[in-house]
């Protein structure tokens, strides 16, 4: 193998090494701020002590991972250049300006409101916190906005022209290229994954607290609103789903029928691939399960409909179908499986018995990780299925990469993962030990806020007075 | 007005705001081992806990501003520099993580400890690196880098790393000096004392060593009407040492702090001076690295509308943990 393919392929690694473990923290961080948001809103709304407990409970497992996601954010934003210095030239006057706006309208209003919302309670009242606390959520879901928004003009570029140095440059207004055609389909799918994961994982620890037999206000509480959000949610992600799908099927055939497994084109039917093995070198899938039709009839609504497959499109410019066929079954599994537990609580709550039954307790649990999974998956399925091209019928992968030599990009990809997997799994760890204690009432806020400055009474003082 | 001057200065600020923001916070990392394991570490890490991310938030504003305003800059220079950078990277995970475990695992604290000090004087070390690189020139060929992958690495490029690396220790000390008191604020003081001269030995190394690497450096100083800045320049930076030096013995507690950021912003002038009008010195000008007009105005009307907000929310934020930092009883206020 020539030195550029392995300087290109450790590359494509350590780009999706390094996104990948990123994109797991926003993931929770978009849905567990705004799950605190609604936390906080319903304390003071309500009064309930609960509510505030939950609140400081979550809102330290929520600093730890906010730092995770930081500090492997800052790394995405300096990756485009390092390994990806091509692309950043051509495409930088167009996505440039879309992730400027993301640290404008996103990373500084959480940044800047964090350290309040982490550690200002007894300082700035609790409306003004309160209102933190909604700044640092809408900072989350306004970053996935502008990152989605690069991301999807990769995806389905329009509104550029190229200019005589090769870039891509706008061509006329700006919202053409933000709104782009897949954008919207894209953002919905990607923010209710992001709420869904986190209503998964804190189902997950409710689950394990109710397993050992704790049934406070709180561990209630929190499994009982989580179940809402798998119950009314899960099926709203399955039609969204649907919906990204079917507008991938229009602007990028070519991805859909890798996930599909359709090698060979079906002038009157196509059948859907439930499992096989798909083998691209013989163009077909093993010992394939298949619904005749069915697959015309989800893409087309036409059981008959012709379907093209990847027989029509060049050997050089077809994805690897292997990965994205499993992460997209991955997906969709777990998609479903998210819907029989919301459909299996609401019986369970239509007999009082929410908080009873264990199995559904046990399976809980077993889904709390469960939306990190499917995230991944599809996050996988989306950016491979795009190979070969960065952008989408414009910019190959491999015309992409900066000027490497295979030993600097392999160096620096041994690095990322060591450091990564030794941090994160540390991270992860103590996340496992905050979800692993159940949460208290008057659960302590994080215990390393600075308390005292000058003019402020300490809180301790406010309270005793109180 | 050229949009592309507007955006290199917007540019300049917001590198100039993540030195002196990062700056402190990194040199208390940088400090970190010096100071007495339990409350005076504690006391050092909650004197800029609540302001960290935001102040870091300036490194991914200068990065990803000069991907969108000079995309051509951005594809060259990270290449060049692509060691120096990863290692900062790496180096801020460390650190920025060690905010928050460092108190989730009291077992293994020292370690985590070692990571905010390590990971903090890698990042700066490496931060300066770059700036030397930068200053002692790239090769460029065809819009791409053009050089090997150790021509960052350079006697130069050495001494503006550990040059920054005693500048913003002595930006951290200024800090823990305003915001702490007691034994803390008298060890800060103690650390910084050789600190100083340290730095203006630094800065007068670099400042010598500059205008004799190749390129444009000495007939911008050395000749007319370079010399019109040239021979204030350490004037002023040696009557602002003075002022530190006064303020460490006497006077309000903001003192070093603040005429040290005043040395920083002389010599950041002083950079701004030797490399203008380019953006990767005597290869690639402003003008031929930026982003077409409508790339540039869509952001300066977010840049204009924004950046004012920011600053106001980001001002209010550092006003609600205004005064000192107290270096009693984390456990205080949430247990009761």
């Amino acid at each position: 193998m020539a030195d550029g393919d392995t300087a290109l392929i450790l590359a494509r690694a350590q780009f999706a090494f390094t996104v990948s473990f990123h994109f797991i923290f926003p993931a929770f961080s978009i849905g567990l701020a705004s799950y605190l948001a609604v936390l906080e809103g319903l304390w003071l709304k309500t009064g309930k002590d609960h509510y505030l407990d939950l609140f400081r409970y979550w809102m330290k497992i929520f600093a730890i991972a906010f730092a995770m996601g930081v500090v492997s954010g800052i790394v995405m934003s300096y990756q485009f250049g390092t390994n990806w210095s091509v692309f950043s030239d051509k495409a930088g006057p167009v996505i440039g300006p879309l992730m400027a706006y993301e640290v404008l309208t996103a990373f500084f209003l959480e940044a800047g409101f964090l350290g309040v919302m982490l550690f200002g309670m007894n300082k700035v009242g609790r409306g003004l916190h309160f209102t933190a606390t909604c700044a640092v959520a809408l900072g989350t879901f306004i970053s996935a906005f502008w990152i989605l928004s690069a991301n999807s003009w990769m995806q389905t570029p329009v509104g550029h022209t190229i200019n005589d140095a090769g870039q891509f440059v706008p061509a006329g207004g700006w919202a053409d290229i933000i709104f782009n055609p897949s954008f919207p389909y894209r953002l919905v799918h990607t923010v209710i994954a992001a709420y869904l994961t986190t209503a998964l994982a804190v189902s997950g620890v409710a689950a394990w607290h109710l397993l050992k037999g704790d049934r406070s206000p709180q561990v209630k509480t929190m499994f009982s609103m989580a179940m809402w959000m798998a119950a009314l949610v899960a099926p709203v992600q399955i039609f969204a789903g649907d919906m990204h799908g079917l507008n991938t099927l229009e602007h990028q055939p070519v991805k859909v029928m890798a996930m599909e497994g359709h090698y060979q084109s079906h002038p009157d039917g196509a059948p859907l691939i439930l499992f096989g093995i798909p083998d691209s070198t013989a163009e077909t899938v093993h010992a394939a399960i298949e619904i005749p039709k069915l697959s015309s009839l989800i893409l087309k609504h036409d059981l008959n409909a012709p379907l093209a497959g990847l027989d029509t499109v060049a050997k050089e410019d077809r994805p690897p179908v292997g990965i994205i066929f499993w992460s997209f079954r991955i997906m969709v599994a777990i998609g479903f499986l998210m819907l029989a537990l919301g459909l299996w609580s609401l019986l369970a709550r239509m007999r009082g018995k929410l908080h009873e039954w264990r199995w559904l307790h046990r399976f809980a649990l077993v889904m709390g990780p469960s939306g990190f999974v499917a995230v991944i998956a599809g996050w996988v399925t989306t950016e491979v299925g795009r190979q070969p091209w960065v952008v989408q019928g414009l910019l190959r992968t491999r015309d992409a990469v900066s000027p490497l030599a295979a030993p600097a990009v392999g160096a620096s990809l041994v690095a990322f993962v060591i450091v990564y997997f030794s941090v994160f799994a540390a991270g992860t760890i103590y996340i496992l030990k905050l979800a692993g204690k159940a949460p208290q009432p008057h659960e302590p806020a994080p215990d390393h806020a600075p308390i005292r400055s000058a003019g402020i009474t300490p809180a301790q003082a406010v309270q005793e007075g109180e | 007005m050229d949009l592309t001057i507007i955006w290199a200065a917007i540019i300049a600020i917001a590198v100039a705001a993540y030195v002196l923001m990062d700056g402190f916070d990194l040199g208390i990392g940088i400090l970190f081992p010096k100071f007495r394991v339990g409350r005076e570490r504690d006391a050092a890490m909650n004197a800029i806990a609540p302001v960290w991310d935001g102040n870091e938030t300036w490194l991914v504003m200068g990065g990803g501003g000069l991907l969108a305003a000079f995309p051509l800059a951005y594809a060259i220079v990270l290449p060049a520099l692509y060691a120096p950078l990863i290692a900062m990277l790496l180096a801020l995970v460390f650190r920025g993580v060690a905010f928050e475990f460092r108190w989730r695992d009291p077992d293994h604290r020292a370690f985590w400890d070692f990571a905010f000090f390590a990971g903090s004087l890698v990042a700066t070390f490496a931060q300066g690196v770059t700036l030397g690189a930068l200053l002692q020139g790239i090769e460029v060929h065809d819009r791409a880098y053009s050089g090997g992958w150790w021509d960052w690495l350079s006697g130069f490029s050495l001494l503006t790393g550990a040059s920054l690396v005693i500048g913003y220790a002595l930006l951290g000390a200024g800090w823990l000096i305003w915001k702490t008191e007691g034994a803390l604020q008298a060890d800060a003081r103690r650390f910084a004392r050789p600190l100083l001269p340290a730095l203006l030995i630094a800065l007068a190394a670099v400042s010598l060593a500059t205008p004799f690497l190749e390129g444009q450096y000495w007939q911008r100083w050395f000749v007319w009407p370079g010399l019109l800045v040239a021979v204030p320049m350490p004037l002023l930076v040696l009557g602002a040492a003075f002022m530190v030096r006064r303020g460490l013995a006497r006077g309000p507690d903001w003192r070093p702090f603040l005429w040290t950021l005043i040395i920083f912003a002389l010599s950041f002038a002083g950079l701004a001076i030797s490399i203008w009008p380019d953006v990767i010195p005597g290869r690639v000008s402003i003008w031929q690295a930026a982003a077409p007009h409508s790339s540039q105005m869509f952001m300066l009307i977010g840049a204009v509308v924004l950046i004012p907000v920011i600053l106001g929310y980001t001002a209010w934020a550092y006003w609600v943990f205004r005064g000192k930092v107290g270096d009693e009883g984390y456990h205080a206020h949430g247990d009761h």
